[in-house]
């Protein structure tokens, strides 16, 4: 997605040189927010239906699809595929984003076990959601909710497990995070907080997993949904800071270690680390599905004019669907120490505030959509 | 001319659109998607921007 959004910007913004994006997946740009919904219910089932749509203006860009890139050398502005190719570049545009984290158990089998990333991972999951089947939902952030309710309202016998005291706290806080699980309850999905897996059970194929607390809980299938990593290993050996994605200043280029910045290497998405105004100038990785569009918006500009200008601050939006829930939200909610109810009844339609000390770093809603809207001109330079 | 069309099954009226193409696209009283389905030409950068942030990837431009 960072790659295509990038590549139209760069014509959009007029930029008329050669573009090649790398990636490696075989398929195409598609959305990834369906892969845990439309897809898994089965309503969505081919590529064709989450493909971006190709745009006339990148007609002419060069697609190296199902080759991954393995290294860079910044110095000689080269980067190398899987298969030996080195491509040269005048600009590079660092899109490679994130992987799922994997846990290794003592008895690590692999038949039954599930993640979702990519259209291959949610169509392997797809068939395993029969009615009646047991499904532990490893991980109870957004992607491991949202895939607990598919699994739900797909028949299955669903429960979340997971470290922390509340599913989603971290993002939307104690109150409407609770109210979430409360929601999740009311339709038939357990969850077992600030429990873990411990190991798996089973010989050929996964049918339990153990507890840390002793116990087993019957699995047929196990979907982990424990947070991602950046995808950075091929910037090795480069005057870069890859600690937790790719370092950038407020303009998107790179920073070396010693504070300077790359002229011509980019970031691009929620593998980068980047400060932005509105809040602070702390840099930090945004895993939003705004964040890849906004980056290639700026860094296709800044490439094409020859001029970064004005700093990147982009004003981070998320939305979730849960059952019949839907929820949006701008800012950074994760920096907040408080938040209030503002609009509405928590058991219905509301709108949450979200402050850190007394600064407003986001707002979140269910429902009551222009009231969240409203929130965006707080953020706005 | 272009024409639009948004797929009202996909649409979870979430209004991302409404910021990029004000023109073309509006929540009404109930918070629901309005939009008009053909706008000048004038405003294709602006109907693909709202493509582009639309969450649920539901509007689309009809040749």
């Amino acid at each position: 997605m960072g790659g295509l959004r990038a590549a139209e910007a760069l014509r959009r913004f007029g930029y008329t040189g050669a573009i090649t994006v790398i990636g490696d997946e075989t398929w195409a740009p598609y959305n990834r927010p369906p892969l845990s919904k439309e897809v898994l219910a089965g309503e969505v089932v081919s590529h064709e239906t989450v493909a971006f749509p190709q745009r006339s203006s990148t007609a002419d860009v060069g697609w190296v699809l199902g080759h991954r890139v393995v290294s860079a050398d910044l110095d000689n502005d080269t980067v190398t595929t899987d298969d030996g190719e080195v491509f040269e570049y005048s600009h590079l545009v660092v899109a490679t984003g994130l992987r799922p984290k994997r846990q290794v158990y003592p008895n690590n089998i692999h038949s039954g076990r599930h993640i979702i990333r990519t259209l291959d991972d949610a169509m392997g999951l797809r068939d395993e959601l029969q009615p009646g089947a047991r499904v532990v939902v490893l991980g109870a952030g957004f992607i491991g909710c949202e895939t607990a309710a598919t699994a739900r309202k797909l028949g299955c016998d669903v429960t979340v497990v997971a470290p922390g005291t509340v599913p989603m706290l971290r993002p939307l806080g104690n109150e409407l995070a609770q109210e979430l699980q409360r929601r999740h309850e009311a339709q038939g999905v357990k969850f077992l907080m600030k429990r873990t897996v411990s190991d798996l059970v089973g010989e050929a194929r996964i049918n339990a997993v153990a507890l840390d607390d002793g116990t087993e809980l019957p699995c047929d299938v196990l979907i982990e949904a424990i947070g991602s990593l950046p995808n950075t290993e091929w910037l090795e050996g480069n005057d870069i800071d890859i600690v937790d994605g790719l370092l950038c200043d407020e303009n998107l280029r790179a920073k070396t270690k010693t504070g300077l910045s790359w002229p011509n290497v980019w970031g691009v998405g929620d593998v980068v680390r980047f400060p932005n105004r509105i809040f602070d100038d702390v840099p930090r990785r945004v895993e939003h599905w705004n964040i890849p569009s906004e980056c290639a918006k700026y860094v296709g500009n800044a490439i094409a004019t020859g001029e970064a200008g004005e700093a990147f601050r982009p004003i981070p939006s998320f939305w979730s669907d849960q059952f019949d829930v839907h929820i949006l939200a701008f800012g950074l909610l994760a920096l907040a120490d408080s938040s209030r109810l503002v609009q509405g009844s928590i058991d219905g339609d509301c709108v949450f505030e979200y402050y850190r000390g007394d600064q407003l770093v986001g707002a979140a809603g269910i429902g009551l959509r222009s009231v969240v809207q409203g929130y965006r001109k707080n953020f706005e330079s | 001319m272009i024409k639009i069309n948004v797929d009202m099954n996909k649409c979870q009226h979430y209004g991302m659109c409404v910021f990029e193409a004000p023109k073309v696209f509006k929540l009404n009283d109930e918070d629901k998607l309005e939009y008009l389905a053909t706008a000048e030409d004038s405003e294709l950068g602006n109907v693909e921007a709202a493509i582009d942030v639309c969450p649920m990837q539901a509007i689309f431009i009809v040749d």
